[in-house]
């Protein structure tokens, strides 16, 4: 049985940057399982531009971006195994191990110090979105669409509905009018948007594609393939308005109605996972319950820009070459102050939700979503009574991550802190 | 000349075609869709029944005890999924247990084993997810479930390596009644028979009534599901019945056989025979039943929802056997609920029935045996080396919800009766059906289905017809 001191599950733009930081740091012996025949995770299905503005100050399309992490993972020497699907993750004492399967190596059982989870997430499924009607061919989640056309250069239809406006959804309107679909509408079931502003304008407006907010598809129709769909309002609590309904005729409904966090494997290993964000709950070295154990990218907590998956995986690679090094030197974790993060009045999550403030550095960023939109806002932290945090923002939206940064020395100035509470403050 | 022709390959079709091919008999099995289980055996509740609900003395009674019995023979023979994990029907108002009583009595009378009545207290034991408000239930131990698509799979592709012939795609136009036998005209080609079975569900009357002095008459009545996500798959371990109550005839929840739950079906009479959509109202009654038993019942879960047909004759009863005033035309029509669990029963039936008119010899080479397409998802480390030394395409995962190689994949399309569509696959493996439902698996699929069947994808379907999955190539619209 091979032994590694790091293997970094999932080779997109979260693991390699976890794996090349760790690297970096001298973890030499290391390996990411790809399930896919190439690195670059979805990103190379990410054919439009606008990745990378924050980590390389230009216009990236999803595989450019990819690709520079690419190279330097292969020029690092950083081994990888492709086509390799995970099965099990479990653990003896600290011990992990691996069990992973492909075609050349047949079932394997790899041994390792510490794990990184970068296993991405998958889209919201028709089903779990429990849409009424028939169950045509035609109907298909946004990411499989791009896929299609993206990468097997085939249409996945002509005449198209969009679902839910979250990114993939605005960026799948656009492409798919781009190579010759008519596409009549995008509805959401929310009074706002999930995807970004720029989306909007970009994939939306420019192409004059209606957006209907506070709308859902309420019937499909097609025995074989799609034939039309009916879409209606939905009041304030998302049901549907009676004698509102449209009937839209189209060859196809594309979803984009959320994306999920992949952790069955680590739910499977006894990772404690976010009621809210579907991802492990971790602490600020971005390590789950289980020791030994990191998360970072969409695995963790769905992003909006994969710079900040970059980043936080980067911070993964890095505190679990931490963890080695510990381990190899003989340290062991001492109990200490930890910290929680509550969140609350309309913040929906934070990662991390838990400081350790013996292993937190002079700072620490946190980001977090809201639940509604608000304007002009305050954004702040308290630690009991005390306010440690007032940062004003013009706009809030569920769609955009938001982060702060806490500062080690407003954490440590008051002794036995159990808990800070994070809020949004209208202005009053 | 044929000896049998049989319309329809669902579960009772394939079932009728695989008791036939232990005989010396010519035999077709015509089937409008591309594929074997496409009507109402593939959207029902997975269940063997015990045998408790059926009138004594019907054919529904009768078919359904024996086929449980059948079934879990049939499940080693035929390797196919199946479970004894027994039953029971919620009681929830003292005064309606004189007829949970009744119920048990109808059931001893149809010689079901080992019925017991529980009371509140002993039910909550065994299934602590039930609600408060259960005062008894009825224990039947030899409830069961079962793969639904794997049964007929298994059949079909059983009669057919012991020579049945299917013809697919194949929608009969008119049937005559000739001077030794019938006279079937489908699209492109006729065939003459001595004998024929109507297994064609929701429209067996209208093909016994081109030819029998009795008039049948078969309404769908539709049955809407949640399908929930394995996580939910161990909320109970029993299949989980309700007594009739005013608020209608009660829904099941239930495990199945591949650890997810099940919860439905609601029952509405409706005229399209094709109606298989699945309505707001029809899902939400579904939900408020089920959290009579179980408040608590996960629905958050669903992965997917359905709805099927049940082909509901006006008698309730099964019509089995030969035709009023058609010599030679067998019917297995109204074959609602106990259909499934009382199928292998109503195959020996039929066939024992024709064979005896045919005076058919029984064959020698009779292959009674087969074997599933290997299942990597539980098959234990070493099988599973073992599998990939034979073919390395055992280790390509394809599907990562179902854990569903390439081997697998490739094995179903390449096996007699073998997979076409997407929906092919998915029945025989699993590939698609879990949490994400196919939105990874489908393109590589395709992809597979492609390369093996050496077709264009843009010829690729869902399930036949004008199910396509792709439209065209990037631009060509521009």
């Amino acid at each position: 049985m091979r032994e590694y001191d790091l293997i970094i599950v999932g080779g997109g733009p979260a693991g390699l940057a976890a794996a090349i930081s760790a690297k970096k740091e001298g973890i030499d012996n290391l390996l990411i399982l790809e399930r896919d025949h190439e690195l670059g995770g979805i990103l190379n299905q990410c054919i439009h531009n606008g990745f990378g503005l924050h980590t390389f100050k230009e216009e990236l399309t999803g595989p450019e971006y990819a690709y520079r992490f690419i190279e330097e993972a292969e020029k690092l020497e950083i081994p990888y195994k492709l086509n390799t699907m995970v099965l099990d993750i479990s653990q003896e004492g600290r011990e992990k191990t691996i069990t992973a399967m492909n075609r050349e190596d047949g079932l394997m059982f790899l041994k390792t110090k510490a794990v990184v989870l970068a296993m991405g997430c998958r889209e919201r499924p028709r089903g779990a979105l429990n849409i009424p009607g028939y169950r045509p061919a035609g109907i298909y989640t946004a990411g499989t669409a791009q896929r299609l056309v993206n990468m097997e250069g085939y249409m996945p239809g002509k005449e198209v509905v969009i679902l839910g406006s979250g990114d993939i959804g605005l960026i799948m309107a656009r492409r798919m009018t781009l190579e010759g679909a008519k596409v009549k509408v995008v509805a959401e079931l929310l009074p706002y948007s999930g995807g970004l502003q720029r989306n909007i304008v970009q994939c939306l407006n420019d192409f004059d594609i209606p957006l209907k907010l506070s709308h859902t598809v309420v019937d499909i129709q097609g025995k074989e393939r799609v034939t039309g769909i009916t879409l209606a309002e939905v009041d304030e609590n998302r049901k549907p308005i009676p004698g509102t309904e449209e009937f839209y005729s189209c060859d196809t409904l594309l979803l984009s109605c959320g994306l999920i966090p992949e952790n069955e494997l680590s739910g499977k290993m006894g990772v404690e996972l976010s009621r809210v964000t579907s991802g492990p709950v971790v602490n600020e070295s971005l390590e789950t319950n289980v020791e030994g154990v990191f998360a970072c990218g969409n695995v963790l907590h769905v992003h909006d820009l994969v710079d900040y998956v970059s980043e936080e995986a980067a911070r993964a690679g890095s505190h679990a070459a931490e963890y080695i090094r510990n381990w190899n030197s003989g340290e062991s974790n001492e109990e200490e102050q930890t910290i929680r993060i509550q969140t609350e009045g309309g913040i929906r999550y934070s990662v991390p939700q838990i400081i350790r403030t013996g292993h937190m550095e002079d700072t620490l960023t946190v980001r977090f979503r809201v639940g509604a939109v608000y304007r002009d806002a305050y954004i702040s932290v308290y630690c009991g009574e005390k306010r440690i945090l007032h940062k004003k923002k013009k706009k809030l939206a569920p769609g955009e991550m938001e982060q702060v940064v806490l500062k080690k020395q407003d954490l440590t100035a008051e002794e036995g802190l159990d808990k800070i509470v994070m809020k949004v403050e209208e202005a009053s | 000349m044929y000896d049998v022709v049989i319309i329809g390959a669902g579960v009772t079709g394939s079932a009728v075609a695989r008791e036939l091919s232990r005989y010396q008999l010519k035999t077709v099995v015509l089937e409008k869709e591309e594929d074997v289980c496409c009507g109402t055996s593939k959207a029902n509740s997975a269940i063997v029944h015990a045998g408790f609900d059926a009138v004594p003395g019907s054919m529904k009674a009768k078919m359904n005890v024996r086929g449980n019995r059948l079934i879990q023979e049939l499940s080693e023979e035929l390797d196919f999924p199946y479970k004894q994990n027994g039953s029971l029907v919620l009681c929830f108002d003292e005064q309606d247990l004189p007829k949970l009583e009744a119920l048990k009595e109808k059931g001893e009378k149809n010689q079901v084993p080992g019925l017991r009545i529980l009371k509140g207290e002993e039910v909550r034991q065994m299934e602590p997810n039930l609600t408060e408000e259960v005062k008894a239930a009825l224990y039947a131990p030899t409830g069961g479930i079962v793969c639904p698509f794997k049964l007929t799979i298994a059949m079909a592709e059983n009669a057919s390596v012991n020579g049945v012939e299917f013809a697919f795609d194949t929608q009969v136009k008119t049937i005559e009644k000739t001077e030794n036998g019938y006279r079937i005209q489908t699209e492109d080609k006729v065939y003459e028979t001595r004998c024929m079975v109507n297994a064609a569900g929701v429209y067996a009357d209208q093909w016994n009534n081109l030819v029998s002095s009795r008039k049948l008459s078969i309404t769908p009545r539709k049955g809407e599901y949640y399908l929930l996500d394995k996580k939910a798959g161990d909320f109970v371990s029993h299949t989980i019945f309700q007594l009739p109550t005013k608020m209608g005839k009660g829904v099941l929840i239930t495990p199945t056989v591949h650890g997810n739950l099940l919860v439905g079906p609601t029952a509405d009479d409706i005229e399209d025979k094709e109606g298989v959509n699945t309505t707001r109202q029809g899902l939400d009654k579904a939900a408020a039943m089920a959290k009579l038993s179980a408040p608590a019942v996960p629905l958050s879960m669903v992965i997917t929802s359905f709805a099927g047909l049940r082909a509901t004759e006006k008698e309730e009863d099964f019509v089995l056997g030969e035709a009023e005033g058609a010599e030679g035309f067998f019917n297995a029509a109204g074959i609602e609920s106990p259909g499934l669990s009382s199928a292998p029963a109503i195959g020996e039936y039929l066939a024992g029935m024709i064979a005896e008119k045919l005076h058919a010899q029984k064959k020698e080479d009779f292959q009674s045996r087969r074997r599933d397409i290997p299942c990597v998802a539980e098959s234990t480390p070493e099988e599973i080396q073992a599998l990939i030394a034979q073919d390395p395409a055992y280790g390509n995962v394809i599907c990562r919800c179902e854990t569903v190689t390439e081997g697998e994949i490739l094995n179903a399309i390449r096996r007699p009766l073998g997979a076409r569509s997407l929906d092919g696959v998915k029945r025989r493996t699993r590939a698609g059906m879990g949490r994400c439902q196919a939105g990874f698996c489908s393109p590589r699929t395709m992809e597979i289905l492609a390369r093996e069947l050496k077709k264009d994808p843009l010829e690729l379907t869902k399930a036949g017809g004008d199910s396509r999955l792709l439209t065209g190539v990037m631009k060509e619209d521009l």
